[in-house]
């Protein structure tokens, strides 16, 4: 009885599902304004059809073309006394008829042609008398006779001048060659796997260390205590500014050297001599106890000293490679882009000098904070009580002001002094209430905190369409291939590192756990347990990017973003069908190459 | 020695894996850890070294709190506590020798090792511990192209590396046939006799604990159900051990 009472429910539940999967589409169809009598209607029919024909004939090959003009009088209206044309001197040569040989304006004339080139065609022209123009009548076909026939309809040109009816048919000779869209596809489309590539290596470059920050396994086990992210949060921004500061003091060295180029050189080959042999000393390959505090004191002071001569070798190589890339520049001539790379290398190192000494910084002062910060707490007395409260405040109130710094930067409030004490006031209050939530010697999950941000921050970036960055990156850098691909490169940083993080999250934990168990600290296991784990999908997902980037990229010229994009939607547009296909046929052969190559690798690495 | 006191682990989720445990281990034993899959041997294994956070209780080693180490003690304390695994949990894409320098990660300059440079001294010594279990001529071999009993033996190479006082073998031989069974178990029995190292082996087989067993201690559930010699495990024992429909086989 039960069951029978079910079944009917289910009949009456299908049967509801089906009346609202026809609500759905009906409404579908409703919003998107399916049209069936349009896709019927005969004018857009033959539309389509040209389009599908241009389509079909990608403007590739193209002949030398011999033309034949082929000429005959007509006069518009008839004159008084008759209009006869001069006879036909050799009927062997091409020749036209009209008939009649006069008319009034608006009135149609039948035009016939003998001994013309066989299966060729062309316009059929008006030209009025000394106007210099040809008023196009008709197209003409002629047959397998050399033969056409065409009836058309006089324009309204009335003069006491005989005007001329030119035909002109045109025929292939010589052997095919390339078109100069087929050219420009070719530049273009050459620019679009580069712009790709560019886009590639950037995005994986900066992709691959953000996306350990990513991965849950790794990061779930990274805690600290209140105490330690306080000071972290405290500290890091005066590293990052030190770090500034430390990089600003370095490139000046670096320029004092700069002004003799023996200097420069034996400066940027001793120095990483110097710098080799200072880390040999601080950093012994293996040590059975602990050092002692003064020698602790030496060696510290000794890689500061390795690290500041290690940034101004790098200052001084960037110096270097300007220098050399502009000489090369103007001696290669034709190879002078391999000069300009050099110096645009030189330009990239200098400017990431400075962000890297600055991470550098922040990061040395973090990792100190943390350390001082865990020491602090595992006393357990009452000083670390208070420092465990009275720090929280503090880094409440400091990151509530950052975030608000980075707020008004976005919209400039006026009264930003009252802003920030509202900030600092409100983080100040959140640090309290966490250093309550969390004893001084509890373990803070600042690991999956961070994890959280991360994910947030590449979803988001993921969810905009690298169109919509195409454009912004147009106005930063201009139109062309250039912000095309850092606009790719952004994107793919995004979906790369989520990618990657998942691929870091699904790997063997037992040889984590086994490296971890030896004593290994967090970046050893990650080098020696994750990495050897991680390189098939890493590859795998980086060649089927770079995949993704060239069928990005050619789309990403719509907006301004170079690459063959550009030229088809100009095609488009100009209703050039025809060089249109060229480019499409451009993409789908690069495309289907680009597939063909990432499975081989794919199957070679993975 | 190793003391453990009062352990008790309760996962996330509220497992209960460990309730209450204690013993003691002297230097130089070599203790079987017996019960169900489920009791918690791996859990009291991995919260002797804190692969897993004991929630409470203490485990002190030569009168050091292992359980309240830092950072920096805890990579100390871990160098000196080898591990070998059920699926020997070698990272397979790297060549044997690599696997085995490993076990010095804890030893070396965390910012050489980054780079893959390892003092002459550690590569002499592992190619002498692959000797010591008969792969050396593994040596250059990918770890998954070696047999199971090969990266067991590795797993053990790896783990002499560390030069260690004690080593956890959680269940070393339950993914392995009989004879390889015996074999590896005779490695960790020349170990712990040659070299003095302690070794904590959780076991599933009353015979491999018979024959290789100074002692043995039981878990059911989480609780210590017995400690004692291997040989004093009679019937009745057995079935506390081991759950009351629990027949003895072999």
């Amino acid at each position: 009885m039960k069951k029978k009472k079910s079944s009917i429910r289910r009949s009456l539940g299908i049967g509801l599902g089906i009346l609202f999967a026809f609500f759905v589409y009906a409404y579908g169809f409703q919003v998107t304004k399916v049209n069936l009598a349009e896709t019927k209607s005969e004018h857009r029919q033959q539309q389509l059809f040209r389009i599908l024909r241009a389509l079909a004939r990608p403007n590739i090959i193209e002949y030398e073309k011999e033309v034949f003009e082929v000429r005959v009088p007509v006069m518009i209206p008839c004159p008084a006394d008759g209009f006869e044309p001069d006879p036909i001197e050799d009927t062997t040569q091409p020749y036209m008829v009209v008939t009649p040989s006069c008319s009034d304006p608006r009135t149609n004339v039948h035009v016939e042609g003998f001994n013309f080139e066989p299966l060729t065609r062309g316009p059929l022209n008006l030209a009025p008398f000394e106007s210099g123009v040809n008023l196009q009548l008709a197209n003409i076909e002629i047959d397998r006779f050399g033969h056409f026939e065409a009836t058309v309809l006089l324009p309204n040109r009335p003069s006491d001048e005989a005007h001329e009816i030119i035909a002109i048919t045109r025929r292939n000779v010589g052997s095919p060659k390339l078109t100069t869209t087929a050219y420009d596809t070719w530049d273009k489309i050459v620019e679009t796997v580069f712009l790709a590539l560019l886009a590639t290596t950037l995005g994986v470059m900066i992709a691959i260390p953000l996306s350990f920050f990513a991965a849950r396994n790794l990061m779930k086990d990274v805690t600290s205590s209140l105490l330690g992210i306080s000071l972290s949060i405290l500290l890091i921004p005066a590293g990052l500014l030190l770090g500034l500061q430390v990089a600003d003091w370095s490139y000046q060295v670096s320029q004092a050297l700069t002004g003799n180029m023996m200097m420069a050189v034996s400066g940027s080959v001793l120095s990483p001599v110097l710098v080799w042999f200072g880390l040999r000393w601080a950093l012994p390959q293996q040590e059975n106890r602990p050092p002692k505090t003064n020698v602790k004191f030496f060696r510290f002071a000794v890689m500061i000293v390795a690290a500041f001569i290690f940034i101004i070798f790098l200052y001084l190589l960037s110096f270097l490679l300007l220098t050399w890339g502009n000489a090369l520049d103007k001696a290669l001539g034709n190879f002078g882009f391999l000069g300009r790379f050099v110096r645009d290398l030189g330009d990239i190192l200098n400017t990431v000098v400075r962000v890297i000494v600055a991470l550098g910084v922040a990061g040395f002062f973090g990792s100190f904070a943390g350390r001082w910060g865990e020491a602090l707490s595992r006393r357990k007395d009452s000083l670390s009580r208070a420092a465990h409260v009275l720090l929280a405040i503090a880094a409440g109130a400091a990151l509530a002001i950052i975030l608000m710094a980075i707020t008004n930067w976005f919209y400039l409030f006026r009264d930003i002094n009252l802003y920030y004490a509202y900030a600092g006031g409100v983080g100040a209050v959140l640090g309290l209430l966490a250093s309550l939530r969390y004893k001084s010697t509890d373990a803070v999950p600042n690991g999956l905190i961070l994890y959280y941000v991360a994910r947030t921050i590449f979803n988001a970036l993921r969810s905009v369409e690298a169109l919509v960055m195409a454009i912004v990156f147009v106005v930063w850098v201009g139109i062309g291939p250039f912000a095309g691909s850092l606009a790719l490169a952004l994107h793919t940083i995004a979906s790369l590192a989520k990618l990657y993080s998942e691929q870091v999250e699904s790997i063997m934990a037992g040889p984590l756990e086994a490296v971890q168990a030896t004593g290994a600290n967090r970046l050893q296991t990650i080098v020696y347990a994750v990495i050897p784990q991680i390189i098939p999908p890493y590859i795998s997902y980086t060649m089927y990017r770079w995949d993704i980037n060239v069928r990005m990229s050619t789309i990403i010229g719509f907006v301004g973003g170079g690459g063959i994009g550009f030229l088809l939607q100009q095609n488009i547009n100009l209703l050039n069908y025809r060089d249109a296909s060229a480019q499409m046929i451009a993409i789908a052969i690069v495309v289907s190459i680009m597939d063909y190559i990432s499975s081989v690798l794919r199957e070679k690495y993975v | 020695m190793l003391k453990i006191q009062n352990l008790t682990k309760i996962y996330e989720g509220g497992v209960q894996a460990l309730t209450d445990v204690s013993f003691e281990v002297p230097k130089g034993q070599f203790l079987a850890i017996i019960g169900l899959s489920g009791s918690g041997k791996s859990t009291l294994l991995r919260c002797i070294n804190r692969l897993i956070e004991p929630t409470r209780g203490k485990i002190y080693w030569n009168d050091v709190d292992i359980t309240d180490a830092s950072d920096e003690e805890l990579r100390r304390i871990r160098r000196k506590i080898g591990m070998v695994f059920q699926h020997f949990n070698l990272v397979h894409r790297s060549p044997v020798l690599t696997n085995v320098l490993a076990g010095r990660l804890g030893y070396v300059n965390p910012a050489w090792s980054l780079v893959n440079r390892f003092p002459k001294s550690d590569i002499e010594n592992a190619y002498k511990q692959l000797e010591r279990v008969g792969i050396a001529d593994k040596a250059h071999h990918r770890a998954d192209e070696l047999s199971g009993g090969q990266q067991q033996r590795v797993g053990i190479a790896r783990a002499m590396m560390q030069n260690p006082e004690i080593i956890l073998a959680d269940e070393p031989v339950a993914s392995l046939d009989p004879v390889l069974a015996h074999s590896i178990m005779q490695y960790l029995e020349k170990i712990n006799k040659e070299d003095g190292v302690t070794v904590l082996c959780s076991l599933h087989f009353l015979d491999l604990v018979h024959r290789y067993a100074d002692r043995v201690v039981a878990l059911n559930e989480g609780r210590l159900m017995f400690d004692g010699l291997p040989k004093d495990i009679d019937d009745a024992k057995f079935k506390d051990i081991y759950g009351r429909e629990a027949e003895r086989v072999g």
